[in-house]
């Protein structure tokens, strides 16, 4: 049964289709990679899911959560779904966090609003997330500023803020792209860990095809607006049936398929 | 004698374009406290420089104080030219007589103009309030309807309300201040009898006690409510004229500075949170574009200091603009050090309060 | 830059449109003027009507002539002013980002303290102590708008200077004026143009504010803001000073328009940086 359907979604910028019909399907505590070079349109498929296309972006499709389709949904409502029931990561955050705001405001903002939590509550369960995605000293962490942070310590903020309001879906674009080799592989366990122990449908986002055998359970391969293959990662990174897949993963430096 | 000798490597700190975050060597005091420290000798040694450049301007140029002052009978006359220069220490040596002067300014003496026969300082302390107040409220009124306008011609981009914006905002910035206070006060005043004439209160009625200066406040510290009233009608328009100019100005950068920040990943995060766009506006967008915006507001408090001087001469405003243009073009050169100190002084302070701002706005200034 | 696209705005095209009209009117003023613009040989203060557009001054003379005789004094001598501020401050700034070090400070700080200063109040200074005449009023202008310039020039120097080709271009040992002019001059010119375009109105108002004092042109010459002045006096007869101050305000009006059309051509950091710089 899926959480979340991405059905026939299109997208165009200026009159250049970005999208020619995306089809996608979440479950709850799978990970699903969506690969693809740059330009292929990975990253416009996440953002359409949460109306955060650029200015001038149309659309069309279908994106379902339950019974309602994002698309259609009127501004105030889909205001609630962003952030309460599904969130976002984004690549990098160093830019995506604000550099003026402490890490306990920018986790608790959207706590209170969506859930009406108070301060000392909406702090509590701050600390606690913080906590959840292993920021050492979470009581400290928490009145501290972004720029005060490592890249991957600030990373885990950001997924700490997007986990604030318990979301059902995560969408991750690039996750460790920014990062240093060395802090990916932690960042991409803490990921796999959170959609397991909180059941989250995850749309891992990424070029990498390397952090997406590490963590993904269905993987889906994107292309010139389209998505040209889908299947269990297995099956895909091992056995691919689309001679694009085959070329990207003949592409990747040191591993023999 | 040149200002360069100033040395510069303080210098650079507090003048060179700002970018947040920018800390200086470790220490042991707090980074906001060496922060102002460096900011506050920097100030003070751009202060120096400051007296310097008035000195130099005044003397080294072919003006001469005494044909400016003296009659032509008297001019004629050497003995009198010589006790006339004798008096007012032109007959020293200029390193000399820069001394005497830096002397005197840092004991308060500002020495004595040669146009009023007072202490200069006391046509300071009598002056400058009456600027103050009017290029106060004038920044005011720019601070709040520019950035308001340019947040509205932001949000609302390439629509008709961007485009009337950014042209009524091109038109605020090349009227000539002096020509539209001529047209304010022939219209308002003259023809319409809607607003009242020149100076700073009715004339029928005596100025508030002394205690800032500044009428609006002194007339409302002591009650007298119909002096009060009488104040702000008297400072609106002149304020008004004033701030036309930077009002297009900070229209035009806000605009742009909004922009700017509206395209930062964090304010789509942001968005992909689910805050209402009135508080990402508030709290995501205007916070970022508020440290650009309070940079060019600074240099522009230094252009409405510039527009005193014109408003001042049609308003008739007793204020240190109308007092410069006296003493500049009577060469009272005691007079002309006193503004120049003084306008310095102001661009120390405001630079001193856009610094401050910025570690309040901006935790990575005040924070490592 | 791409021009043809920025000149498509219909911004810059009014801004176009009405500078070319006040660089005919200035050329043509000879042909155009109904009346000597110094002769006051007409009834006194009548106000606008057919005959005299725009009336007369309490001299006799014509103002609509006036004005037009202005532009041939306003026009050529704010274009020559914002020439030598960009020559001056530009040779300075370039020097100060290419050569760094104590040549760097030297100028740098001596552009801080100008900056200092109100301009109006500087300008007002600088003019009074060299004697009121228009001549001195453009020195005086030049002394407060060449660090504008500087200031721009040295960081755009200070991005271009480190860039692959100049740095080989060193190694290949080309000498430092070779450099300058060959790889730093044509990066430079395209932001340093735009400032230019938009400090023609600055420089303008700047120059006819020192003659509305009384620090620049002398009487009976048709210098706009002296025109303004005169007005000040008559002030009941309201044209004498509307018509130079409206010439100010829209020949200021067209740079700025064309100007800020031409920034937005720009890439957006460098036309941040001359939008601060050009205060």
């Amino acid at each position: 049964m899926s959480l979340l359907a991405i059905s026939d979604l299109k997208v165009s910028i200026g009159g250049k289709e970005i999208l020619r019909g995306v089809d996608l399907d979440l479950r709850s505590g799978r990970v699903h990679g969506l690969a693809g070079e740059s330009g292929s349109g990975k990253t416009m498929t996440g953002l359409a899911v949460l109306g955060l296309l650029p200015h001038g972006a149309r659309v069309s499709g279908r994106v379902t959560l339950g019974e309602r389709d994002l698309l259609t949904l009127p501004p105030k409502e889909l205001n609630a779904v962003r952030g309460g029931e599904i969130a976002m990561i984004f690549q990098d955050p160093a830019t995506s966090l604000h550099p003026m705001l402490s890490v306990g405001r920018q986790i608790t903002e959207h706590m209170r609003h969506h859930l009406g939590l108070g301060r000392k509550q909406a702090r509590a369960r701050a600390v606690e997330l913080l906590g959840q995605v292993r920021i050492p000293a979470p009581e400290a962490a928490i009145d501290r500023y972004p720029h005060q942070f490592s890249g991957g310590m600030r990373q885990r903020v950001a997924i700490a803020i997007a986990l604030a309001c318990s979301p059902k879906v995560l969408i991750a674009d690039e996750p460790t792209t920014a990062l240093d080799v060395t802090v990916q592989a932690g960042v991409l366990r803490l990921l796999r860990g959170l959609c397991d122990d909180l059941d989250l449908a995850v749309l891992l986002v990424t070029h990498d095809l390397g952090v997406m055998s590490a963590v993904a359970d269905e993987v889906s391969v994107m292309r010139e607006g389209l998505v040209v293959e889908t299947g269990p990662r297995g099956q895909v990174l091992r056995d691919p049936s689309h001679p694009y897949t085959r070329a990207l993963l003949e592409s990747l430096p040191g591993e023999t398929s | 004698m040149s200002p360069t000798s100033v040395p510069s490597k303080d210098l650079k700190a507090g003048t060179a374009p700002r970018k947040p975050g920018r800390t200086g060597r470790a220490g042991h005091r707090s980074p906001l406290v060496r922060f102002l420290v460096r900011r506050v000798l920097t100030a003070l040694l751009l202060a120096v420089g400051i007296t310097l450049v008035t000195f130099v301007l005044t003397n080294l140029v072919p003006g001469d104080p005494v044909s400016a002052n003296l009659g032509q009978q008297a001019l004629g006359d050497p003995a009198i030219v010589a006790q006339w220069r004798a008096e007012h220490g032109l007959d020293k040596p200029l390193p000399e007589q820069y001394l005497l002067h830096l002397k005197g300014v840092v004991q308060g003496d500002l020495g004595m103009s040669q146009q009023s026969h007072r202490p200069v300082l006391d046509d300071l302390a009598e002056f400058v309030p009456a600027t103050l107040e009017l290029a106060g409220v004038a920044i005011l009124i720019s601070l709040v309807s520019g950035v308001a306008f340019g947040v509205i011609a932001a949000l609302r981009r390439d629509r008709l309300s961007d485009h009337l914006l950014r042209v009524l905002s091109l038109i605020g910035i090349s009227v000539p201040t002096f020509w539209l206070a001529l047209m304010a006060f022939y219209v308002f005043f003259y023809r319409l009898q809607i607003t009242p004439g020149s100076g700073r209160i009715d004339p029928s009625m005596s100025p508030p006690p002394h205690v800032t200066g500044l009428y609006t406040i002194d007339s409302a510290l002591s009650g007298q409510w119909d002096v009060f009233s009488s104040a702000v009608g008297h400072l609106l328009t002149p304020a008004l004229v004033l701030a036309l100019y930077t009002i297009g100005l900070l229209t035009r950068f806000t605009r742009s500075a909004v922009l700017e920040v509206l395209g930062q990943d964090y304010v789509r995060a942001a968005r992909a949170k689910g805050l209402p766009p009135r508080v990402i506006l508030l709290r995501y967008v205007l916070r970022s574009a508020l440290v650009p915006i309070i940079t060019v507001a600074g240099l522009a408090f230094g252009s409405l200091l510039s527009g005193t001087v014109l408003v001042e001469a049609i308003f008739a405003w007793p204020g240190v603009g109308q007092y410069a243009y006296k003493s500049a073009t009577t060469l009272d050169l005691p007079a002309v050090m006193g503004v120049g100190l003084v306008v310095g002084g102001v661009y120390l302070v405001i630079n001193l309060i856009v610094d401050v701002l910025y570690g309040v706005i901006d935790p990575r200034v005040r924070l490592q | 830059m791409k021009l043809p696209q920025a000149w498509r705005q219909p911004l810059a095209i009014v801004g176009g449109v009405i500078a070319l009209a006040w660089i005919v009117i200035a050329l043509a003023a000879p042909l155009l003027a109904p009346h000597d613009p110094l002769a006051q040989d007409l009834p006194r203060l009548t106000s606008p009507g057919p005959g005299h557009w725009f009336g007369t001054d309490q001299l006799g003379r014509d103002i609509l002539s006036r004005v037009m005789y202005g532009a041939r004094l306003s026009i050529p001598l704010t274009l020559l002013l914002v020439v030598l501020s960009v020559l001056i401050g530009g040779l300075l700034g370039a020097c100060a980002g290419y050569f760094g070090k104590w040549i760097d400070e030297t100028i740098m700080r001596f552009a801080d303290l100008v900056f200092a200063f109100p301009t109006v109040i500087l300008a007002m200074v600088v003019a009074a102590a060299l004697g009121a005449s228009l001549t001195n009023a453009v020195l005086a202008v030049l002394v407060v708008a060449w660090p504008a310039y500087a200031r721009v020039t040295r960081g755009l120097v200070l991005g271009v200077r480190e860039r692959e080709f100049v740095v080989s271009g060193r190694l290949l040992g080309f000498s430092a004026w070779r450099s300058l002019r060959v790889d730093v001059l044509p990066n430079i010119t395209g932001p340093i143009l735009v400032l230019a375009t938009l400090d023609i109105g600055t420089a303008l108002l700047l120059l006819s504010g020192l003659s509305f004092l009384g620090l620049g042109a002398k009487p009976p010459s048709p210098e706009w803001g002296a025109m303004v002045a005169s007005g000040v006096e008559v002030f009941d007869s309201w044209w004498v000073a509307t018509f130079p101050g409206l010439a100010i305000l829209t020949v200021v009006l067209a740079f700025n328009f064309l100007g800020d059309t031409l920034r937005d051509a720009l890439d957006p950091r460098t036309a941040r940086a001359i939008k601060e710089r050009a205060l």
